[in-house]
């Protein structure tokens, strides 16, 4: 297509206009949670800590917990998944992964009641362990799709030569099969942290006392358990204070995601 | 594990939805009282037209916009790189958490917005925006969504984008074909299975909106902007009746799988 200057002027105004307004929300809630009747300064942050209702250091480490957890499990059995539905053959193997599809198809929210009450038989009811294991349930459809791309990509030339040299199957998958997916698993992982780290309506149901509350519950909780006034810049700063992590790991793994989701994800 | 987490709790729902199952106590088969209340209940027929109002809306915007960014930065050009992260930025932040961004963002005690149109002279005074009229709750709750899920929409529809090949735009050029009808000949009949993709992800999303509502409006002002998971939630955990609130899921499930089968044979056959 050729470009006239009008039009690359116009494409340079419409997109710097347009990053604009997608950028201002993020950055006002970075002024906004340092904003303060007197000036700027942590007040905010500190009344988010330390309130009543406030963010307690037992929620950052409910997050963290169920954060590892899910993006551990996740990756595990997407590797595993993956790797078994991309390389081999055995009876089955359509079903399974169709069935695993499956799950796209019928969205967690609808049968979250249901596992409400099965993780209650399982002795599972507010528990962290049962929230991650729903988690990584619901991240298998994505994540074991794009690690199959991800395997059925990889040379077999590389493989074959790997077992002539000797390597045993595990001894193939860990040396040469993982560090040729890493894309693939940098996209499912850091997608699995995302979703895991600031989820809202699974552990809302699954989690009942407060001490077992996820930061994103707790922050939550601010705004829904006021009854009178909101202190909005609390909120402000428990926003920034969730955002934070995921912005610098999206940061800095942001090339591989995008490549990884771009060549797995929407294939086939 | 899917067996356990995924066919168990399917087969469970049901099978509740067809008792009287309260939070405590014992269960006790009531079939079919609980899809017999679904006709009767005000609440759930409002949130159901709400639910599918906000669907239509959302569809038809989101995927306009993302569309729009998508052409927009589809080549590469200086720049394009710090475009399309912009508009993608959003997606890193929670959807909780941006529900609680925009609840500040368009408060009239720390959000610009009141201030800003105020000072436009486009209003009088203080607006609450998420909860003054039900048109105005609904409009941000539009907002919000557009803003935190246009950029991963335009990502999906990019790589569409880029499956086509570049030798068909050029043989369109020299046919003598026109921006409009390159666009509407080539390139949106090629994209067709991105373009059901992101359909489905979209309705999906929308018809089970929860957080944005929960959190944002609560529902309000007057149950007006209460969506049918919402309904689902206020079943089981405030009304702690959970075989109604399976009944309704079951429903909604149905809907949605059904809606789904049929949004893909009807793109699939005319794509082909």
């Amino acid at each position: 297509m050729k470009t006239t200057a009008g039009s690359r002027r116009g494409y340079y105004v419409t997109g710097a206009a347009l990053a604009i307004l997608f950028l201002f929300p993020l950055v006002w809630a970075g002024f906004a949670s340092v904003r303060t009747d007197t000036g700027f300064g942590l007040e905010n942050y500190d009344r988010l800590f330390t309130s009543a209702n406030g963010v307690r250091l037992q929620h950052v480490l409910n997050s963290v917990v169920v954060s590892a957890l899910t993006v551990g499990g996740t990756l595990f059995i997407a590797t595993l998944g993956g790797y078994a539905f991309g390389r081999f053959r055995f009876p089955g193997r359509d079903v399974l992964f169709l069935l695993t599809l499956a799950i796209l198809m019928v969205p967690y929210a609808t049968i979250l009641i249901a596992l409400y009450v099965l993780l209650g038989w399982l002795g599972l009811e507010d528990s962290l362990v049962g929230l991650s294991l729903v988690l990584i349930t619901f991240q298998l459809p994505f994540s074991v799709f794009m690690m199959r791309n991800s395997f059925e990509a990889v040379p077999v030339e590389l493989e074959e030569s790997a077992r002539v040299d000797g390597c045993t199957s595990v001894g193939t998958l860990v040396r040469i099969m993982l560090p040729a997916v890493r894309p693939g698993l940098v996209t499912v992982g850091l997608f699995a942290f995302l979703t895991s780290w600031s989820e809202f309506f699974a552990p809302l149901i699954l989690l009942n006392s407060t001490d077992k509350f996820t930061t994103t519950l707790a922050v939550v909780n601010l705004r829904t358990a006021s009854h009178g006034s909101i202190d909005y810049a609390a909120l402000e700063a428990g926003v920034v204070f969730m955002a934070v992590p995921c912005l610098v790991l999206f940061a800095a793994m942001q090339r591989s995601y995008v490549r990884g989701f771009t060549s797995g994800a929407v294939k086939g | 594990m899917v067996g356990l987490f995924f066919l168990v709790p399917l087969a469970l729902v049901v099978w509740m939805s067809l008792h009287r199952w309260p939070l405590l106590g014992k269960a006790k088969f009531n079939a079919p009282a609980n899809y017999s209340g679904i006709a009767e209940d005000e609440l759930l027929r409002s949130a159901a037209w709400f639910t599918v109002k906000y669907t239509v809306i959302i569809t038809v915007l989101l995927f306009v916009v993302a569309f729009g960014l998508a052409l927009l930065v589809q080549h590469r050009r200086p720049g394009v790189g710090f475009f399309r992260t912009a508009f993608f930025l959003p997606m890193a932040v929670g959807f909780a958490s941006a529900s609680l961004l925009f609840l500040g963002l368009l408060s009239d005690e720390i959000g610009p917005v009141t201030d800003l149109l105020s000072w436009l002279g486009l209003v009088d005074g203080y607006v609450s925006w998420t909860s003054g009229s039900p048109d105005s709750a609904l409009g941000s709750a539009v907002l919000l969504v557009l803003w935190r899920f246009a950029g991963f929409t335009m990502l999906i529809l990019l790589t569409g984008l880029h499956a086509i090949p570049p030798d068909v735009y050029e043989a369109a050029r020299v046919d003598g074909a026109n921006r409009w009808q390159t666009f509407r000949r080539i390139t949106v009949p090629l994209m067709r299975p991105t373009i059901a993709l992101v359909l489905t992800l979209m309705t999906t999303g929308s018809l089970l909106a929860f957080d944005q509502f929960w959190i944002l409006t609560r529902g309000g002002p007057d149950n007006s902007t209460t969506s049918l998971v919402m309904v689902i939630y206020r079943e089981a955990f405030i009304r702690l009746d959970l075989g109604s609130a399976a009944g309704i899921s079951v429903v909604l499930l149905v809907v949605l799988v059904v809606f789904n089968a049929l949004q893909f044979r009807v793109l699939r056959r005319r794509s082909s």
